[in-house]
């Protein structure tokens, strides 16, 4: 046991900070309204790019920097700490390149996976669907081939980005005979089409990061089906595997600086001493470290076993209960200072509700829990 | 960065698993339970493995071994929920080798190591295995004491656990160690109290499965419900959450004195809640029969509540939390 960096990733993170240092200045406006806000986050990670920091986790052969897995945790904990954005193409860094490195041709790798790192060309994800959310392999979007090409229909909702992209990973039924894990096709969509249209989701936050798309005969060129017709589900699990991937160290990082954040406002009131704020602050800062250490486990037992042990599953959970519960307590400690709406508590009290939604609900979470590590019948 | 046990711990730990199997069932547990007397033979045994002094340094006859390897033993004792000294005997040897004087080392450790004598720990209020002890190591936040047996006045306590014998302590002692890092040693006794609390959680956790998989009602097993099954994922977590900060805390005891009263502080408050609640969650899934004294789950919420008393409750461990927190974000050294 041995919880400090080694040599190798002292070097990494020295090496990137150095980097921040020169390439990102921390009180640098960040702009206002949304279209501004992606245009600043595509200019980070063009920046990103130039610099070889955009695809650190993708290997040297792809024009990543082959970074470990706790490489790959430092940078984006480094991130989080330097106060910069995601990267604008974040579902194309950490899934559509991924899946595409294991699954793609050699025409598709050449063709897609560059334009990822320097941003050139977004991507999104089409996977759920008004009625196939946690139940994903019940989706009805299908597509039927006419001749070298296949013609698509359907509906797909919380497309996070859909308005800024160009390609989209889609998931499609191709046998309506097949049971319902066969049967699907992992397709490259065109969203620069009229058949695809983008329709923006408002959150409970007021703003749209989530859309739904409606797609009517939409037509895909065969040389864009991934993994092979039929191999769908095989394929979406390999991008599910790796929606998690880093960015919980990103996420981890940022609970804490929003946890700073609080006891700075504790602080700022003379409330530091009192005893019922002390007890909610101690609790939040146990958490915070849990789910550090915990993340660590993780990335240890994957690193030295190729998967996460029984603590692998928790940290998701963790973190939106956590981040659930410090927004919830700022709320208190504020007052109503923080439900102004447009103020930033009042963003992130309301954001956070979506943490146990979003990348699989914490009733989902439990299932996984249950059945794949601690061996439970399927729940009913 | 490597956050597992080295191959020789995981060796350590699977052999304290099939002996205490063998060696402490729980019919052995309930009946030194219900005799209210340890099995002489099991502490022995322990003694003669070399146990007891597995974090005491070879020149006063331990193993020579750190707090990772101690920590794991004791997740083991706390998984038989055994009935034996060894928690207070090891846990007050470690914090004697890290934290007492030479002549303090040198008086206390070769019994203690050798399993010859037990030690106590806990405070005047409430002392685990006082009685009989050679020793016992009187802990506070500012500062643990050692007071030697024959100078000690204890008068039993009956506690609601009977796998462990407690007291109350009266007598004075002296300052463990002379240079004021005896706030690490009472850190060391909570972080292994902790330890030991992960393994009752864990073990709480596997029998609450393996009733659940085996219990039908409506025709079925009732852990294919998800009000159960929600219930056990709720307990990986609680004991996943304080085993990620036993082992912080088992670790940086040797390896990062910097950071240890924070990683003992955040181990002592995870084991104390994490124990309780993933114990009667335990119960709670056992139905009616984990309320009867024949089931065992009882044995393991009782000593996870006692255990939490001698961790002295999470609050104060919250409270050192926040002052921590918030020393690091005005940027001053934590003074907790």
């Amino acid at each position: 046991m041995d919880l400090t960096f080694n040599e190798r990733e002292i070097a990494f993170r020295d090496e990137l900070r150095a980097w921040l240092a020169a390439n990102w200045d921390p009180d640098s406006p960040v702009p206002e309204g949304e279209d501004e806000q992606y245009a600043f986050r595509r200019d980070w990670q063009r920046r990103l790019a130039d610099g070889g920091w955009a695809s650190v986790h993708w290997p040297v052969e792809y024009g990543g920097r082959g970074a470990s897995l706790t490489e790959s945790a430092i940078f984006f904990e480094e991130l989080g700490r330097a106060g910069t954005p995601l990267a604008a193409n974040v579902l194309g860094l950490l899934l559509a390149g991924p899946t595409i490195m294991f699954w793609g041709t050699q025409e598709q790798k050449d063709r897609y996976l560059n334009p990822i790192v320097t941003a050139e060309e977004i991507w999104c994800q089409g996977f759920s669907e008004p009625e196939a959310g946690s139940d994903l392999a019940a989706l009805k979007t299908h597509a039927v081939k006419d001749g070298d090409d296949w013609v698509v229909t359907g509906q797909k909702v919380w497309t996070s980005g859909a308005q800024h992209s160009k390609w989209c990973m889609l998931v499609a039924r191709t046998d309506r005979e097949a049971p319902k894990h066969k049967g699907l096709t992992y397709f490259i969509l065109d969203m620069e089409q009229d058949a695809v249209q983008v329709r923006p989701l408002r959150q409970i936050t007021g703003e749209a990061e989530f859309n739904e798309l409606f797609i009517e005969e939409a037509r895909i060129p065969d040389a864009n089906v991934l993994g092979g017709v039929g191999n769908g589900w095989k394929v979406a699990l390999t991008t599910l595997m790796n929606e998690r991937a880093g960015l919980g160290f990103f996420l981890q990082v940022r609970l804490r600086q929003l946890l700073d954040a609080v006891f700075a406002e504790a602080s700022a009131r003379g409330l530091l001493d009192d005893p019922v704020v002390a007890d909610k602050l101690g609790e939040l800062h146990l958490k915070a470290e849990i789910i550090r250490l915990t993340a660590y486990r993780g990335l240890t037992a994957t690193e030295k076993y190729g998967q996460p042990g029984p603590e692998g599953s928790l940290t998701k959970w963790m973190w939106s209960e956590a981040n659930q519960q410090l927004t919830q307590f700022a709320a208190d400690l504020l007052g109503p200072a923080a439900l102004e709406s447009g103020t930033p508590w009042a963003y992130e009290l309301l954001r956070a509700r979506g943490n146990s939604i979003e990348g699989g609900t914490t009733e989902i979470l439990k299932n996984i829990v249950a059945e794949r590590v601690l061996g439970l019948p399927k729940a009913r | 960065m490597d956050f597992d046990l080295t191959e020789d711990q995981k060796e350590i730990k699977r052999t304290a698993r099939d002996l205490l199997a063998a060696r402490s069932p729980w019919e052995a547990v309930r009946s030194a339970a219900e005799g209210g007397a340890y099995d002489p033979a099991l502490w022995r045994e322990l003694g003669e493995l070399g146990w007891p002094g597995i974090a005491v340094a070879e020149e006063h006859g331990g193993q020579g071994l750190g707090a990772v390897e101690l920590a794991v033993l004791l997740e083991e004792l706390g998984y038989a929920c055994a009935a034996t000294p060894f928690l207070s005997t090891a846990a007050a040897a470690a914090a004697i080798q890290a934290a007492g004087t030479d002549e303090q080392r040198a008086r206390f450790l070769p019994g203690l190591a050798s399993g010859e004598q037990t030690a106590g720990i806990g405070t005047p209020e409430l002392a685990a295995d006082a009685d009989g002890a050679a020793v016992i190591v009187l802990l506070a936040d500012d500062g643990a004491r050692v007071l030697a047996g024959a100078d000690a006045d204890v008068s039993p306590f009956e506690a609601i656990d009977p796998t462990r014998r407690f007291g109350r302590v009266a007598g004075e002692g002296e300052p463990l160690g002379d240079n004021g890092a005896s706030g690490a040693a009472t850190d060391r006794v909570r972080a292994a109290i902790a330890a030991e609390v992960v393994g009752v959680a864990q073990r709480a956790l596997d029998m609450t499965l393996a009733y659940v998989k085996d219990r039908k009602q409506f025709g079925v097993p009732v852990g294919s419900f998800q009000a159960v099954s929600h219930r056990c994922a709720q307990m990986l977590f609680g004991t996943e959450t304080a085993r990620s900060a036993s082992y912080y805390a088992a670790w940086a005891a040797d390896a990062d004195p910097e950071r240890f009263g924070e990683a003992a502080a955040l181990a002592a408050a995870a084991a104390a809640d994490g124990g309780r609640d993933v114990t009667a969650s335990a119960i709670q899934a056992h139905g009616g029969i984990g309320f009867t004294w024949e089931a065992d789950v009882h044995w393991l919420y009782k000593r996870a509540q006692l255990d939490a008393a001698l961790l002295g409750g999470s609050g104060r461990h919250r409270a050192r939390l926040a002052r921590i927190g918030a020393a690091r974000v005005a940027g001053q050294p934590a003074v907790a």
